[in-house]
């Protein structure tokens, strides 16, 4: 069953030094509130996982928290590259990260292998691209009825994955509706479930399109309204483009994006400390 | 950016490289009935082939909406325009199991940083791979996209920076070295059957597959197009001249451009 906790008190008992994290988000829903309080309590060598790593990831890189990177497509959409994760592979700042690279249809086929309670899944894909021999988690099955050569990706199981939704109840039963990507997967892949929402209401009500996950396949849900800024929440607020692409001046320079950092995300004690 | 003017009774339109490219993406898409849409000039494309000649295109985009009518142009693949204007939303799982893989897409849009003589795709890396000049976003849905969509359209600015002679990774598969790889790699798509550029259009030779330039936009020559292109550049026996882009045309992407919610 769930527990309604604090966003601090979730964070601190669910993330812990060297998990792998899966936040996702496609575009709508990005737990934006959730990886900056990992960046403040300071977590360190995660293995990050999302098929569309984006703005926040590109904070907790350049704050220095990944060690490695599971991802499909990692670019600020529609505005150009991520300069904190570019900054990371091209010259090792701060530190050096890893990265595991695959197709968005081979990354989902992972999580849906790890709903699943399957070793792998199956996919046409990764034939005669380099993406192939650059990932151990990419192989060739022979499909056992046809004879077909196919690729098999291995399940991943995330320690702890972290996704924003609309709403839940007291009981912790957790409603999305809109974009919801990937979420429904990587949350029954998990190990740990963390689930920020727009609010806590008296009582879901049922929604054309809507996804329910129950409390008891969720471990702590903690209210974090506006938790997906600059990304949105769909029936609460839009996204915010403009903060997009404004992203793009802050992450280009290092001191830019610490002191931005410092004053956005660590309520300057980052400044208090040098 | 250069502007190309052509004059028409009295008229005389000016529109830019990037407006011919989308122009003639958009005419390229008339007849389709399923188009899957990635962001930037595919989906100003396909949204203008929706405002002009093909209404009842169904536009597919990766974060899982199915039949977007977006009224303003979307800065990302989510946007909420395009989820709120849908036929249905779905998930990821879905869209890249059921819709593409499922063989439900007539074509699909891609661009790339590099592209090869057959029309192979680099988004990954400039450089080498472990120590990268350029990191790129990767892979992302491109190479499903090319491996299912019924045909693909591949939208590249034609220079010696794009059009290279062997790719840094390839990410995605046009048809590897030659005509049988695609049947080899069990790839069920057609693959790419039009290459759009800012000089003119290519198209695979129907037997080697070798991209062969077709087409010319207005004012090209063919000489620009060989000295843009580092390998030797096939040209098809009946060279044509894309039409210039007519009013309705102009009118229909600037009537857009000014929905691009730029932010």
């Amino acid at each position: 069953m769930a527990q309604i906790q604090t966003l601090a008190e979730a964070v601190g008992n669910l993330v812990n030094d060297g998990d792998c994290v899966a936040l996702e988000g496609f575009t709508h829903l990005i737990p934006v509130a959730a990886g900056q309080e990992i960046i403040r309590q300071g977590r360190r060598d995660l293995t990050l996982v999302r098929l569309t790593p984006d703005i926040v990831f590109d904070q907790l890189i350049g704050m220095g928290c990944a060690k490695k990177l599971v991802f499909g497509w990692g670019g600020n959409p529609g505005v150009g590259s991520l300069h904190r994760f570019r900054d990371a592979v091209e010259n090792g700042w701060p530190h050096p990260l890893e990265i595991e690279e695959h197709s968005h249809a081979g990354l989902t086929n992972r999580y849906v292998a790890g709903a699943s309670g399957l070793p792998f899944a199956v996919l046409r894909g990764y034939f005669g691209t380099d993406l192939m021999g650059r990932t151990e988690t990419v192989k060739q099955v022979v499909c056992p009825f046809t004879g077909e050569e196919l690729a098999a990706v291995a399940a991943l199981r995330p320690d702890v994955t972290v996704i924003h939704a609309q709403q839940a109840d007291h009981q912790g039963n957790v409603l999305m509706w809109g974009i919801t990507g990937v979420n429904k997967e990587a949350v029954l892949a998990a190990e740990r479930v963390l689930v920020t929402v727009e609010e806590v209401v008296d009582r879901l009500d049922p929604r054309p399109g809507g996804v329910l996950l129950p409390t008891w396949v969720i471990d702590a849900v903690a209210e974090a309204p506006g938790g997906t800024y600059p990304s949105y929440t769909a029936g609460y607020y839009e996204r915010d483009n403009s903060a997009y692409v404004h992203w793009d001046t802050i992450s280009r320079d290092r001191e830019t994006f610490l002191t931005w950092m410092d004053e956005h995300v660590l309520g300057g004690s980052m400044a208090v400390g040098r | 950016m250069t502007a190309t003017s052509t004059a028409r009774g009295e008229q005389s339109i000016e529109y830019s490289p990037d407006d011919m490219m989308i122009a003639a993406a958009a005419r390229a898409l008339r007849g389709y009935r399923v188009c899957f849409v990635g962001i930037g000039l595919p989906s100003t494309a396909a949204n203008l082939a929706r405002a002009t000649h093909s209404p009842d295109l169904v536009l597919v985009y990766e974060s899982g909406t199915i039949g977007a009518k977006p009224t303003r142009l979307p800065l990302s693949i989510g946007d909420g325009e395009l989820a709120e204007t849908a036929d249905a939303v779905v998930s990821v799982p879905e869209i890249f199991n059921y819709w593409v893989q499922g063989g439900r897409i007539d074509v699909g849009f891609l661009g790339a940083a590099q592209m090869d003589r057959f029309a192979n795709l680099n988004s990954t890396t400039i450089g080498d791979y472990e120590h990268p000049a350029v990191r790129l976003p990767g892979a992302g849905g491109a190479p499903e996209i090319a491996a299912s969509c019924k045909e693909v359209i591949v939208l590249i600015r034609q220079s010696h920076r794009t059009f290279v002679e062997r790719l840094d990774f390839r990410t995605t598969v046009g048809f590897g070295e030659g005509p049988d790889d695609r049947r080899r790699w069990g790839l069920r798509g057609s693959g790419p059957t039009l290459v759009i550029t800012d000089l003119g259009l290519l198209r695979p030779d129907p037997v080697t597959r070798e991209l062969t330039m077709t087409a010319l936009h207005p004012g090209v020559e063919i000489d620009q197009a060989r000295a843009a292109t580092p390998w030797e550049l096939r040209v098809a026996e009946q060279l044509t001249t894309t039409e210039p882009l007519s009013e309705e045309e102009l009118r229909g992407l600037r009537d857009l451009q000014a929905t691009q919610d730029h932010g």
